[in-house]
């Protein structure tokens, strides 16, 4: 699909293929570099080995049926995709969720947000060569997916965030639970970094590599823990806050070497945030209440109702059957995902199936970053940027 | 609890208008001062500034809103088309751009005609545009002038059509990709 013309004249380097089916590619990643010894002189990043189309599919569907979709684009962040695609029909609709729902979310999306942590720590570390910090990774990830079971009955691809509210009550003795994850979880973090942080080889592998300036980072519209490792406080939780994150108290953590040791210490010092705010969530989540909004016509009616009231039955038939109509118009919403800005466009035409649904994914855009990072430095660290950028295939190429 | 926006036709509700966000409109106001033509319609939707940009005075537009001191938009944070097929213009692009600095968000969009799906790249003023405008290329067909390394992204590069198109059928035109043809045009190395 793609060549590479040689820069620097045919006969002194040579062109090396690298995935799509290769581990440290995170998925079906290839890149074509261009080699000179072992110095990277090239790199074209080849994408589209798992375009499903489901911008397209989007189109095809009722606006409550997409949600299942957007579970599988970012794979290691579905409760985020369902939150930001719910967030804009939400304001398409112009609908408010109850505050019990939006404090549900935080907590569900910070939980998520370690867990995807958690997976980028342990292949990351396993790129360069440490083997155990995977494994311990894996074994605390596996605590937050039973939550996520607990909560959805599903521990990945949950749709558990739905337009108005979330899909059920949280489940029976889910706070101790969460409880007994939050006390554990510190503790784990700090086995980490004793692992890592102050390891030799670790920083050797990781420090001065992969620099990006801040000014080059924001003109290639980088976000998330990468732009932030470069000294740019931009984090959407903080700047455009959402579903109550205003109530919440936690710090943005930022860094300026802006290089792939940088970029892991912001990222584990998101997981401690990220627990700070969990908790939060779980002190303001009341025992007693509601976890949708009321509109009848969009959102399906309780189960009693519909077996009392005709009009809930009328309703339940046809948002089933037909789906609602936001009023012409477009929304856009912006998240923050673990891996930078998650943005969602909606257009609607006034009819019950999108216009258009457009993902703003932060993998994609940030690996269009990865040729400036790598180029001029050697081919054992193009392993090391791509695990620092975090992507997640099935969000670049949807 | 609020109804707006629900279809007023249908659910017999009224729309309610949101009011404009405060800073609004200095961004076109701030435009307009430097080229009355640049901001040729604004609109506010549900919080969001829409300013639609003629196609020819895109890319000053854009320049504009990166350097200008009062608008600072350093980061273009996303892009997309929308197919409003058979109405024409039928495309329509919009660029989502974000100030770090100010905490402003703004959409600038160019209306284009199926005939001539053609405008001037925002790659000079962002970089960042490159894959964006590669893959609105891609699944669109729309051609960006002065792009540097305008290639489908997403497809094969054999692939024919533009599927996000609204004319462009949700399963396909073929039932079974030609995988054997695509595989020997596409092993270049």
């Amino acid at each position: 699909m793609t060549t590479v013309e040689t820069a620097t004249g045919a006969t002194k380097t040579m062109v090396l293929n690298m995935g799509p089916q290769h581990p440290s590619t995170h998925g079906v990643l290839r890149i074509l570099l261009e080699l000179d010894g072992e110095t990277v002189v090239k790199a074209v990043p080849d994408l589209g080995y798992l375009h499903t189309g489901i911008e397209k599919s989007c189109e095809d569907k009722t606006y409550s049926q997409a949600i299942t979709l957007t579970d599988r684009m970012d794979y290691l962040n579905p409760l985020g995709n369902n939150l930001v695609y719910c967030m804009a029909v939400e304001k398409l609709l112009g609908l408010e969720v109850p505050k019990r729902a939006q404090y549900i979310r935080v907590m569900m999306v910070e939980l998520q947000r370690i867990s995807s942590h958690l997976v980028w720590l342990g292949t990351h570390a396993i790129d360069l060569g440490a083997m155990s910090v995977f494994l311990y990774c894996f074994r605390e990830r596996e605590e937050i997916l039973k939550i996520f079971e607990l909560f959805a009955g599903q521990r990945m691809m949950t749709s558990y965030i739905r337009i108005g509210g979330v899909a059920l009550q949280p489940p029976a003795g889910w706070r101790q639970v969460v409880e007994r994850f939050l006390k554990m979880m510190p503790s784990r973090v700090d086995d980490y970094e004793n692992l890592l942080t102050e390891n030799r080889i670790w920083m050797g592998r990781t420090k001065g590599i992969g620099y990006i300036s801040a000014e080059d980072a924001i003109a290639l519209s980088m976000t998330g823990p990468t732009l932030r490792a470069a000294g740019v406080a931009y984090d959407n939780r903080k700047v455009f806050p959402y579903s109550s994150y205003e109530e919440f108290n936690f710090n943005v953590p930022t860094r300026t070497e802006s290089d792939c040791y940088a970029r892991y210490l912001v990222r584990v010092a998101e997981m401690r945030e990220s627990l700070k705010i969990v908790r939060q969530a779980m002190a303001k989540i009341t025992d007693e209440g509601p976890i949708k909004t009321e509109a009848p016509g969009i959102i399906p009616p309780q189960r009693e109702k519909m077996k009392t009231e005709m009009e809930a039955l009328i309703y339940h038939f046809k948002i089933f059957t037909e789906g609602f109509s936001p009023a012409p118009g477009e929304a856009f919403v912006a998240i923050e995902s673990p891996r930078g800005e998650l943005g969602c466009f909606i257009a609607s035409d006034g009819s019950p199936k999108p216009l258009r649904v457009h993902f703003r994914s932060p993998s994609y855009i940030n690996l269009q970053a990865l040729p400036k990072l790598i180029e001029g430095q050697l081919i054992a660290d193009v392993v090391a940027c791509i695990g620092t950028i975090d992507i997640v295939l099935g969000e670049v190429d949807r | 609890m609020r109804w707006i926006g629900i279809n007023s036709r249908r659910y017999g509700f009224e729309i309610v208008t949101e009011s404009a966000s405060q800073n609004a409109n200095v961004v076109a106001e701030t435009l307009r001062s430097w080229n009355p033509q640049a901001a040729a319609e604004v609109t506010e939707y549900r919080g969001e500034t829409t300013i639609v940009v003629p196609r020819e005075l895109l890319r000053a537009t854009a320049a504009r809103c990166r350097s200008d001191a009062k608008l600072q938009f350093n980061l273009l944070t996303d892009a997309t088309c929308v197919d409003r097929f058979p109405i024409e213009p039928r495309f329509e692009l919009n660029y989502h751009l974000v100030s770090v600095p100010r905490r402003d968000r703004v959409r600038l969009r160019v209306r284009l005609s199926g005939n001539d799906p053609v405008v001037d790249s925002l790659f000079p003023v962002w970089p960042g545009a490159n894959w964006l405008e590669r893959e609105i290329f891609d699944l669109f067909g729309i051609r960006f002038n002065g792009h540097p390394d305008l290639r489908r992204i997403l497809l094969p590069e054999d692939w024919e059509g533009h599927p996000l198109r609204r004319d462009y059928p949700v399963e396909g035109f073929r039932d079974v990709p030609n995988t054997g043809e695509m595989f020997r045009k596409s092993s270049v190395l």
